[in-house]
């Protein structure tokens, strides 16, 4: 008896130990150390958790590279000087010249130049990564200065999403819908799928992307009074909005709690204040996904598309990449003032060679109408 | 010679004849399957397996029942194209969902909700039939309907979270739906949809007795246990002729905490804990999105839910505001 006594005790500590291990694969259960840090009223578990071994290597990810030294403002005008510069043409020679060397080491530091210049003639729009890269340092331009409640005043730059990549690592398309084939049997209801990034392996509805931060559907389920007054929000609503909060909680690498008081998510007198700055950068996605990435849907090549055609789109993995603020709150935007202003583009601006540009000029146009965001729910 | 233990014990008192049990009534069924012997469940229970009654109650609930599993089991299949690799890979995440919102109370296509309807009409009708088996196998023996109506606590709670509140709040859409996780999901969902279910005083009592019947259990089978050497497991006995197996055990407790149960009363504790579970949270499901929108809000208004002191600088809705862009 005393055999099989042990055998059962040996088996029963092994599985355990197995368990445990195989649990660190798979995120939800984290080794220690974890170190919890207080953020709100004692006892009201409003903490952050953290785990040193895994905030480690995040933290050296997320270094800002050392600035280029300022250059002369002196001296004659970009615009005055290369032909075809729509948008940076008012900084001097110099000032140019070091824009274009830290975008280079920002986005294409391993393809150099020649990723979106023709080498023959550096000032024509012949590459799509040109047209693109234009947009997008105006897309720069207008974070910085019209999106300040999200970004306040440590902004971006190219590189708080490009990392050093020609396209960022953090990305989303919207997913393609299930092959339902005869429509008879085996829906999957757009959730249940595991391997969805976007829900971080969760059976949620996975597309909330397309649901908020391309359109504006209600984020908000739970009811504002005690007793029924007519929210009519489902249960599946709540599951979209839960997978959102999962996007965002592990976009950030914070709790719920970061943002919210979690005895009542909903309720804006008892949240943090970062609650404040997540809302406008939903917001701000949905503004950045409709009137720049979308815009440049015609532009990019079908290899750069997702699988149903759409162009890449942001999300707030896309700057924050696992940290709270991305870069950690590093101010790099201050050595680029370039890249802080909003630059008036006017069509046509700068000296010729824009020819097959229409769209890129179109888009310009509209940037500078100034389209707002809807202040949706 | 075999000796006793006090966790597993290893003596197995069989008998060379193995019996059928009492002699039936009329209008019943034969049993099925000779009994034999299982040394290793006798380790755990009893060694003899069967005859098991079946029945015409029994068939028809394990018909429905399969046939509820086999629904359930063949859209899994079907979302995962037929694979039954990727079936048993992503079994946890697979689901049947019950229907879309927008379909209210309406029958909707197969595909979207109408073969969950169908499931939930099957699964109902074999848990009924299930419970009136018990019901009648447990008159057949001459015993009392105790394990007939709590089986009945927990399709309280079932038919409330499948067909009564659905109905109430007029969508089929609020059913839980058949998955590992994605009925975790919903549960998580269904709080934060309803402004935090901890403030539900019933689903505050569910885990009350939840608990308190985990606790109940470990109490009353340890304090078994550790009067066996006097006999203690004879409880029945006990009742009615209480020996020192009793008389030690109700010491104890008084010793511990003053107050002790018998013999006969701890089962009635044991029951209504167990029963009480499902009873008070069907009652607090029930009265979610029905009766309540908010939970929180709830508690404030009725006290329960103390203020903090505030320590973040006061937040407005940003919605509320007119964006200045």
């Amino acid at each position: 008896m005393n055999i099989i006594q042990r055998l059962t005790t040996a088996v029963i500590a092994l599985g355990t130990l197995l368990a445990l291990a195989g649990c660190e694969r798979g995120a939800p259960f984290e080794r220690p150390p974890v170190d919890s840090v207080q953020s709100g009223y004692r006892g009201t578990g409003m903490l952050q958790v953290y785990n040193p071994r895994i905030l480690e290597p995040q933290i050296e990810q997320n270094q800002p590279p050392a600035a280029l030294p300022p250059a002369s403002s002196e001296g004659p005008k970009a615009s005055q000087v290369y032909q075809n510069v729509k948008v940076l043409g008012d900084l001097s020679v110099a000032e140019f010249a070091r824009h274009m060397t830290a975008i280079t080491a920002w986005v294409s530091p391993n393809e150099g130049c020649v990723y979106c210049h023709n080498p023959a003639n550096f000032a024509e729009d012949s590459k799509y990564t040109k047209v693109v890269a234009r947009r997008m340092i105006q897309m720069t331009q207008h974070i910085n200065v019209d999106w300040q409640q999200h970004v306040s005043n440590t902004g971006v730059t190219c590189y708080t999403c490009h990392r050093g990549q020609p396209v960022p690592s953090k990305i989303w398309f919207t997913a393609p819908g299930q092959n339902k084939g005869a429509d008879f049997i085996g829906n999957k209801n757009a959730q249940n799928t595991p391997d969805q990034d976007s829900v971080k392996g969760a059976s949620l509805p996975y597309d909330h992307y397309t649901e908020y931060f391309k359109e504006a559907k209600p984020i908000r389920v739970a009811g504002n009074t005690a007793l029924p007054t007519g929210n009519r929000a489902s249960i599946q609503q709540g599951e979209y909005t839960y997978g959102l909060m999962m996007h965002m909680s592990d976009s950030l690498g914070v709790n719920c709690t970061y943002c919210h008081n979690s005895r009542n998510f909903g309720d804006w007198s008892q949240s943090p204040p970062q609650r404040t700055t997540a809302w406008y950068g939903i917001r701000m996605v949905r503004d950045l996904n409709l009137d720049y990435m979308e815009d440049l849907t015609s532009i990019f090549p079908v290899g750069r598309k997702g699988p149903l055609g759409d162009v890449a789109k942001v999300n707030c993995a896309t700057c924050h990449q696992g940290a709270y603020k991305p870069l950690y709150g590093a101010k790099m935007a201050k050595d680029h003032p370039e890249l802080t202003t909003l630059v008036q583009v006017v069509a046509g601006a700068g000296a010729g060679g824009g020819a097959g540009d229409a769209q890129a000029v179109k888009a310009a146009a509209d940037a500078v109408a100034g389209t707002k965001p809807a202040p949706s729910r | 010679m075999a000796d006793y233990q006090n966790l597993f014990t290893t003596v197995q008192a069989t008998s060379r004849h193995l019996h059928d049990g009492v002699p039936l009534g009329p209008y019943n069924s034969s049993r099925d399957f000779k009994p034999w012997l299982f040394h290793l469940l006798g380790r755990l229970g009893n060694a003899q397996i069967g005859p098991i009654y079946l029945g015409r109650l029994g068939l028809a609930s394990l018909f429905c029942g399969l046939l509820w599993f086999t629904i359930i089991g063949m859209n899994m299949l079907a979302s995962v194209d037929w694979s039954p690799i990727q079936f048993v890979k992503q079994l946890f995440w697979l689901s049947l969902d019950p229907p879309s919102p927008e379909y209210g109370l309406s029958i909707p296509p197969m595909n979207d909700g109408g073969w969950f309807l169908i499931a939930g009409f099957f699964f109902l009708a074999s848990v009924l039939l299930w419970w009136a088996r018990m019901y009648t196998r447990a008159r057949e023996l001459g015993l009392g309907t105790h394990i007939a109506w709590a089986f009945a606590a927990a399709i309280w709670l079932t038919v409330v979270l499948g067909l009564l509140r659905p109905i109430l709040m007029g969508s089929w859409s609020e059913a839980v739906p058949y998955g590992v996780f994605s009925h975790l999901d919903w549960t998580a969902a269904f709080s934060l949809r309803y402004g935090n279910l901890f403030y539900n005083p019933f689903h505050a009592l569910s885990i009350v007795f939840l608990y308190g019947s985990a606790l109940l259990f470990a109490m009353h089978g340890a304090t078994i246990l550790a009067v066996g050497r006097y006999g203690g497991e004879r409880e029945i006995e006990q009742i009615v002729d209480r020996g020192t197996a009793s008389e030690r055990a109700a010491l104890f407790w008084r010793w511990t905490m003053g107050f002790n149960a018998t013999m006969e009363s701890v089962h009635r504790w044991a029951w209504w804990f167990a029963v009480l579970c499902p009873l008070t949270g069907g009652i607090g499901i029930l009265l979610t999105g029905t009766v309540v929108d908010n939970w929180y809000l709830w508690a404030v208004k009725h006290g329960v839910a103390p203020p903090y002191p505030a320590v973040y600088p006061p937040q407005v809705d940003p919605a509320t505001l007119i964006q200045p862009r």
